[in-house]
C-alpha cells in the first residue's frame, strides 16, 4: 500500500468517523434546492428552466463547507510538519487530501444530484449528462478547494475566507457544467461542454496540487 | 455654449456621473497614498530622531 | 524569518530611484490628464451612433486596461517575491492591489453608466463587464487574504501564491464567460458597439490611457515607498521590543 493510499485511507477513516461530513454536504445541497423552490415558487416550468444552474450552485456551495478543515487538524497538531518531512512530497499530500475530500463530499453530491434535479422538475433526459458533468466537475471543486484551504492555514476566519478565494476560481467549471446539462435538456450537443469540463479537470489536476503544496510549505514555514 | 456643453447631447446624467466617479476614486487613491507615505515618514523621522 | 534590513538591500536603492522618478510620473500624469480630459470632453466630436455617451468610453476603456495591468503587475511582483525571495516583490504586489481594485471599480461604474443609455439597464451580463466583475473579486480575495494574518510576511507569501493562481485563471475565466455569454446572448442586444476607431475617437482614448498609466505608476511608487517605510518602522519597533 503506497504511502499515498495510506494517507487517503487515514483521511477517509478520520472523516468517515465523523460521517456527518458527507451528510452535511448533501443535506446543505438539498436545503439550498428547497430554498430555491420556496423562493422561486413551485411552478414546474420555471423550476425546470433553472434546475441545472441551481443544482450546480448548490453542489459548489456544499463543497465549500468542509474545506477549511482540510488541513486544519494536521496543521494544529503538528502532523503537517511530519507529513512535510515524510516520504510523500507535499503536492501528493495535497492531492491525497483533495481526493479524500472528494470521496467524502463530492461523491455523495454526485449521488444526490439526480434527486436534486428531479426535485426541481428537470426533465429526465438531462440526468445522464448532469451525472457525467458532476463526475468531471466535483473533483475540480475539491482540488481548487485544497489550494484555498492551504492558503488560509493560520488565517483569521479561514472558513469564510476559503470560499471567498475559491468561488471565483470555480466559475469556469460552474459555467461548463451547467452548459453541458442545459445543452442535453434542450436537445443540443452536450459533448463540447463536457470536453471543456474535462480539460478543466485535467488542468486543475496538474496545477492545483503544486499550488497547494507551495501554500502548505509557507504554512509549515 | 456652456449650456450645450453641460447637457452633453442630453446624456449629461450619464457622462458627468461617469467622470465624477472616476475622479472621485482616483482622488481617494491619491490622497490615501500620499497621506500613508507622509504619516510613515513623519513617524520614522520622529523615531530615528529620538534614537540618535 | 523577520525581514531584517540587510536582506532587503535594494529598497534603499529603490527609494532613491523612486524619489527620482516620482515627480516625472506625477507631472506626466497631470499633463496627460489635463490634455486627455480636454480632448475627451471638449475637443472630440460626439459619436454618430452613441452621441455624447461615447465620452464615457474614454474613462471606461483605460480603466479596464489598468485593472488588468494592475493584476498582471501583482502577479509578476508576486512571482519575483516567491522565486527570488525578494520582500520588495511582495511590497510592490501589495501596493498594486488597492490601485488595481480602484481602477476595476471605475471600469465597472463607468461600464454601467455607459450601459444605461445604450441598453436601457445599468447592469447587463455582457461578457466584458462580467469578466471585470470577476477580476474585482480576485482583487478583493487577494487583499482579504493578505490582511488575514497577524504576521504580515506570512500574509504576503500566501497572497503571492493566490495572485499567481488567480493570474493563471484570468484568461480561463475570460474564455468561459465569453462562452457562457454567447450561449445565453440573443445576438442582437449586446453588440457592445465597438465604435469604428476613428482618429478623432482614438486620440482622446490613447491620451487618457497614457494618463491612467502614468497615474498608476505614480500611485504605485508612492505606496511602495510608504510600504518600505512602514516595514522599517515595524523592524524598529521589533528591535526596540527586543532591545
Amino acid at each position: 500500500m503506497t504511502p499515498f493510499l495510506v494517507l487517503i485511507r487515514r483521511d477517509l477513516a478520520l472523516s468517515l468517523r465523523q460521517a456527518a461530513d458527507a451528510l452535511v454536504a448533501v443535506m446543505f445541497a438539498v436545503l439550498v434546492v428547497v430554498l430555491f423552490a420556496f423562493g422561486v415558487g413551485p411552478e414546474a416550468n420555471v423550476l425546470s428552466r433553472i434546475s441545472a444552474g441551481v443544482v450546480w450552485v448548490a453542489a459548489l456551495l456544499a463543497a465549500m463547507l468542509s474545506l477549511d478543515r482540510l488541513f486544519q487538524a494536521d496543521h494544529d497538531d503538528g502532523s503537517l510538519e511530519q507529513l512535510a518531512l515524510g516520504p510523500l512530497p507535499l503536492w501528493s499530500v495535497a492531492l491525497a487530501k483533495a481526493t479524500a475530500h472528494w470521496l467524502v463530499t463530492g461523491v455523495p453530491l454526485i449521488v444526490a444530484a439526480p434527486v436534486l434535479a428531479l426535485m426541481l422538475a428537470m426533465p429526465p433526459d438531462g440526468l445522464a449528462t448532469l451525472l457525467a458533468a458532476m463526475i468531471l466537475g466535483t473533483p475540480c471543486f475539491s482540488l481548487l478547494g485544497a489550494i484555498g484551504a492551504a492558503l488560509v492555514l493560520g488565517a483569521r476566519r479561514g472558513g469564510v475566507l476559503v470560499a471567498f478565494l475559491v468561488l471565483p476560481l470555480a466559475i469556469p467549471v460552474l459555467i461548463f457544467g451547467t452548459a453541458a446539462t442545459e445543452a442535453a435538456l434542450t436537445g443540443l450537443e452536450a459533448a463540447p461542454h463536457l470536453m471543456l469540463l474535462g480539460a478543466c479537470l485535467l488542468a486543475t489536476l496538474a496545477l492545483a496540487p503544486a499550488a497547494a503544496a507551495a501554500a502548505l510549505r509557507q504554512a509549515v514555514g | 455654449m456652456m449650456k450645450e456643453f453641460l447637457e452633453m447631447g442630453g446624456y449629461a446624467a450619464f457622462v458627468w456621473p461617469a467622470y465624477g466617479a472616476t475622479l472621485f476614486v482616483l482622488a481617494l487613491l491619491i490622497v490615501d497614498s500620499v497621506r500613508r507615505l507622509k504619516r510613515g515618514q513623519d513617524e520614522l523621522a520622529r523615531l530615528e530622531g529620538s534614537e540618535e | 524569518m523577520t525581514g531584517s534590513l540587510h536582506r532587503f538591500a535594494n529598497p534603499a536603492r529603490f527609494q532613491r530611484l523612486a524619489r527620482a522618478v516620482l515627480p516625472w510620473c506625477a507631472g506626466g500624469a497631470a499633463v496627460a490628464f489635463a490634455l486627455g480630459l480636454y480632448l475627451a470632453l471638449v475637443a472630440s466630436p460626439p459619436d454618430y451612433q452613441q452621441g455624447d455617451t461615447v465620452r464615457i468610453m474614454y474613462v471606461h476603456v483605460p480603466a479596464a486596461w489598468m485593472a488588468l495591468g494592475g493584476y498582471t503587475t501583482m502577479a509578476l511582483a508576486s512571482a519575483v517575491a516567491l522565486i527570488w525571495r525578494h520582500r520588495l516583490g511582495d511590497l510592490i504586489a501589495q501596493s498594486a492591489a488597492p490601485i488595481g481594485a480602484g481602477f476595476t471599480i471605475i471600469a465597472l461604474v463607468t461600464g454601467m453608466l455607459w450601459g444605461q443609455p445604450m441598453w436601457g439597464t445599468f447592469w447587463v451580463w455582457d461578457a466584458r463587464l462580467t469578466s471585470v466583475l470577476v477580476l474585482l473579486f480576485l482583487y478583493l480575495g487577494y487583499i482579504a487574504l493578505v490582511h488575514a494574518f497577524d504576521d504580515p510576511e506570512r500574509g504576503a507569501r500566501a497572497g503571492a501564491i493566490l495572485a499567481l493562481v488567480g493570474w493563471i485563471n484570468v484568461p480561463i475565466v475570460k474564455f468561459s464567460v465569453d462562452w457562457w455569454n454567447t450561449l445565453h446572448q440573443p445576438a442582437s442586444i449586446s453588440r457592445f458597439a465597438k465604435p469604428a476607431i476613428h482618429p478623432s475617437i482614438l486620440t482622446p482614448l490613447l491620451v487618457m490611457a497614457a494618463a491612467f498609466m502614468l497615474l498608476f505608476a505614480t500611485l504605485l511608487l508612492l505606496r511602495v515607498r510608504a510600504a518600505i517605510v512602514e516595514h522599517r518602522l515595524r523592524t524598529l519597533a521589533m528591535a526596540r521590543a527586543r532591545g
